[in-house]
């Protein structure tokens, strides 16, 4: 396999990594450029970043989303993960088009419409615009996310696992818990962590459903870019950029840690099991 | 007991997660549906109820008579919006042929590559996906400016003795789109590509076939499901798109998305932002229906 791999196929991945890669490294790099102007060189500094403690509003916004993301991520985690179970096990139920129609149309959904339209429906309910608003509008489209991942995983299940847990007495919902939910569990923490950085990320949805109290980070870099790039831009998508690629990585650790030890498992069972 | 808290446990499932989505994406349409129709007023918030059930069914009737379609005779009548929307369904179909022109040799190189470096090329496509969009887009406002790294190197090259004017350009735009979608069209394009069976191109080329001819005639045909969902991903969104255009296309380039944002929070004309939003879901109602059937389809195969 390894010698059809040929020179156009190289060519092209090389390329295609450069060209994915270079601008985050290029706008990585001037982060710790000494000068105002972000494009032109003029020495190693870090002082972008000691600027960024001092600012206030950075600081407030970046607490805002912070904790718009942990909440919105743990929620969209567990209707996302229910509306996956029901994708797969229900394959017959009243509406079932309707409802995966609601799953697969908010992933491609333009933001503008999602944001103006929950925003209508927040003010025809009365709901003061802000922190709860936001919340609520990002679990809404994560949740989707996060169905579509699991549901991935699900389709692939040994449905046989669960029903030999009932067969053995375990109620639907213990089977659930102990067999299907363990193994799932690596599609859940990547949903869980993708819910987290779709709101992290959020421009669009966050603009029409916030309020004045709850300006996230990236409405506060929107308004910052908008008036010129600046090394501090530069330095706070570096230190998410940061964030984000150490949850990667040590996920990725994680799972394959988990995938050991469970083929040791599997492994000293049936030696067990012949022995 | 234990049956009647399956069915119960069953229901539930379905439904939580339903009614969910039921009234915050379902509902909201309708809301918006509703307010297009609905004129602009100096009140908060600024447009005349429609449909409100608070009157009583008099109410009902005297708000229903009060309906109009202006916001869209407005909105067909004026060249600005139609430009707007033919201008961004234009973009979003170009920049999707070039995502797709560039995304499918990624795809391709990657789906033949031995088989242990899959993984890392998998994951090093995604990775772009987890960081900012946002930032994504901003990085390139940096590269592309006049004083930008890319002129920067380019005259340094002696390619060019002028500065090229790309950023505030439609160019800037396709750009845009491009690198922040690229994930989006290889990821389908890579699962559809690596799962085909490649003794094929191995016995049409015994038979005499140039691997040119084999491309075109065995893998791309095979992977046209790919093709089709990557595509759908891309444009779709596409059309809407604000960030890009707002931040790389500048105040000369023309799309839907930003129109409706600057009739929102510039003009804050509430109804006709609505009335922009219904006609661009209405554009977009056919491909996400059949991006959804696409779907579906794949999933029942699998």
């Amino acid at each position: 396999m390894g010698g059809t791999w040929g020179r156009f196929n190289i060519a092209a991945i090389v390329l295609g990594f450069a060209f994915l890669y270079l601008p985050i490294l290029l706008l990585v790099v001037y982060s710790f450029n000494e000068s105002r102007l972000v494009t032109v060189w003029a020495g190693f500094s870090t002082r972008w970043y000691a600027s960024l403690l001092s600012n206030d509003g950075l600081m407030d916004a970046a607490w805002v989303t912070a904790r718009v993301a942990f909440i919105s991520a743990t929620v969209a985690t567990v209707l996302g993960t229910m509306a996956a179970v029901a994708l797969t096990r229900y394959t017959r139920f009243r509406g079932r088009l309707l409802f995966s129609g609601l799953i697969f149309a908010p992933l491609v959904m333009p933001e503008v419409i999602t944001g103006l339209s929950l925003l209508l429906l927040f003010v025809a309910v009365g709901l003061d615009r802000g922190f709860v608003t936001v919340t609520l509008a990002h679990i809404t489209f994560s949740m989707c996310f996060v169905a579509v991942v699991v549901q991935s995983r699900l389709v692939s299940f040994d449905r046989s696992l669960e029903e030999a847990a009932m067969d053995l007495g375990a109620t639907p919902l213990r089977a659930f818990f102990q067999v299907t939910l363990p193994i799932i569990m690596p599609a859940v923490i990547s949903g869980w962590m993708l819910a987290f950085t779709l709101s992290l990320d959020d421009l669009v949805i966050a603009s029409f459903t916030s309020g004045p109290g709850a300006t996230t980070l990236p409405m506060k870099i929107y308004s910052q870019v908008r008036l010129g790039v600046t090394p501090e831009i530069n330095a706070v998508s570096t230190i998410l950029i940061g964030i984000v690629a150490l949850g990667v990585i040590a996920a990725s650790i994680v799972n394959k840690r988990r995938d050991v030890l469970r083929r040791r498992e599997e492994n000293l069972a049936r030696e067990r099991g012949e022995g | 007991m234990g049956r009647l808290f399956s069915a119960l446990g069953s229901r539930l499932v379905i439904a939580v997660p339903y009614l969910w989505l039921f009234v915050f994406f379902l509902v909201p349409f309708f809301i918006v549906l509703k307010i297009s129709l609905s004129q602009t007023a100096v009140a908060i918030p600024p447009y005349l109820p429609v449909f409100g059930l608070d009157e009583g069914f008099a109410g009902l009737v005297r708000n229903l008579r009060e309906l109009s379609f202006e916001n869209y005779l407005w909105l067909l009548g004026d060249p600005l919006y139609l430009n707007a929307y033919l201008s961004s369904l234009w973009i979003a179909a170009v920049s999707t042929i070039l995502t797709l022109l560039i995304g499918y040799p990624i795809a391709h190189g990657m789906a033949r590559a031995p088989l242990a470096l899959r993984p890392v090329l998998l994951m090093l496509v995604i990775l772009p996906f987890w960081t900012s969009f946002l930032i994504r887009v901003y990085a390139w406002i940096g590269i592309l400016k006049p004083e930008g790294l890319l002129n920067q190197l380019l005259l340094f090259l002696g390619v060019i003795d002028q500065p090229l004017v790309i950023i505030n350009t439609t160019t800037a735009i396709y750009i845009g789109i491009v690198y922040s979608y690229l994930p989006f069209m290889v990821l389908p394009l890579y699962a559809t590509l690596e799962k085909m069976d490649y003794t094929l191109i191995e016995a049409a080329q015994d038979l005499g076939c140039t691997p040119i001819a084999a491309f075109w005639k065995i893998t791309l045909p095979l992977s046209l499901p790919g093709v089709v969902a990557g595509s759908m991903l891309v444009f779709i969104p596409a059309v809407g798109e604000f960030v890009i255009p707002d931040l790389l296309g500048g105040s000369g380039t023309l799309m839907i998305g930003k129109t409706l944002w600057s009739e929102f929070f510039s003009n804050r004309d509430w109804p006709v932002s609505s009335a922009v939003a219904v006609i661009l879901l209405l554009i977009l109602v056919a491909p996400i229906v059949y991006f959804q059937r696409a779907q579906a389809r794949a999933r029942e195969r699998a």
